[in-house]
């Protein structure tokens, strides 16, 4: 998978990690692929969510120890 | 795009912070999920907008200044606010564990587009006119409009 940004959310809460998503994913063109890594247990849940409400492409959480690291396509 | 946008609306009645955050949590996350998100702010939750510590003015009665001298900006906690020791101690405790403050909420909040409604009834009680709030407030109006607003919107919730 080809990533074209990371997005460091480490040691944000809810909503943080999902809003700078958002306003990350603004700046970004259509199909690139944006990788937010987090700490927040609920993250992973959260995401998957926040793409259903906002209508961008879930690609998929990979868990390493603590840290999500979650990866979301450009839909629009 | 014509595909109407979602929408949901809060009313924030309550002026504690922790009531506060809540709220504004939920608002900047619906806001940041394609919706259009309305708060509508009465009674105590107008301590979260007031521009100034004490919103007091010559225009003001006796027991308007009395109220606005008491019930400030200076928001408390809904639980051991201990005269506001619990309150300083709550946002410290965030602010070490980097959770984001209320005003880090709300200045997403506007950035996001987040349309601030005023109750003007509840003004008119306090004596309080536009001067005494932020910039932030879209709209000054009433139970009508907070309605209209609320009839087409899925998620309506009272804080």
């Amino acid at each position: 998978m080809k990533i074209d940004k990371t997005l460091d959310c480490i040691g944000l809460f809810c909503p943080m990690p999902v809003v700078k998503t958002k306003l990350e994913l603004e700046k970004m063109k259509q199909g690139e692929v944006l990788e937010i890594v987090s700490d927040d247990s609920g993250f992973e849940k959260d995401l998957p969510a926040w793409c259903n409400l906002s209508d961008e492409e879930f690609l998929e959480i990979k868990k390493e120890g603590n840290i999500i690291k979650g990866y979301v396509k450009k839909k629009q | 795009m014509t595909e109407q946008k979602d929408k949901m609306t809060i009313i924030l009645f309550s002026g504690e912070m922790d009531k506060a955050i809540a709220a504004f949590t939920l608002a900047t996350t619906a806001a940041a999920s394609n919706m259009d998100v309305t708060i509508f702010f009465t009674f105590w939750g107008l301590n979260v907008l007031k521009k100034f510590r004490f919103a007091v003015s010559s225009s003001q009665n006796i027991l308007q200044k009395m109220f606005n001298f008491m019930s400030t900006s200076e928001l408390p906690i809904s639980k051991l606010n201990m005269f506001g020791l619990g309150s300083w101690m709550m946002k410290k405790l965030m602010k070490k564990s980097k959770m984001a403050s209320l005003d880090d909420l709300m200045k997403l909040a506007k950035e996001l587009n987040v349309k601030y409604i005023a109750c003007t009834t509840s003004c008119g009680v306090m004596g309080l006119t536009k001067e005494n709030f932020t910039d932030d407030v879209t709209e000054f109006a009433g139970a009508s409009t907070y309605l209209a607003e609320a009839k087409d919107s899925k998620i309506n919730l009272f804080i």
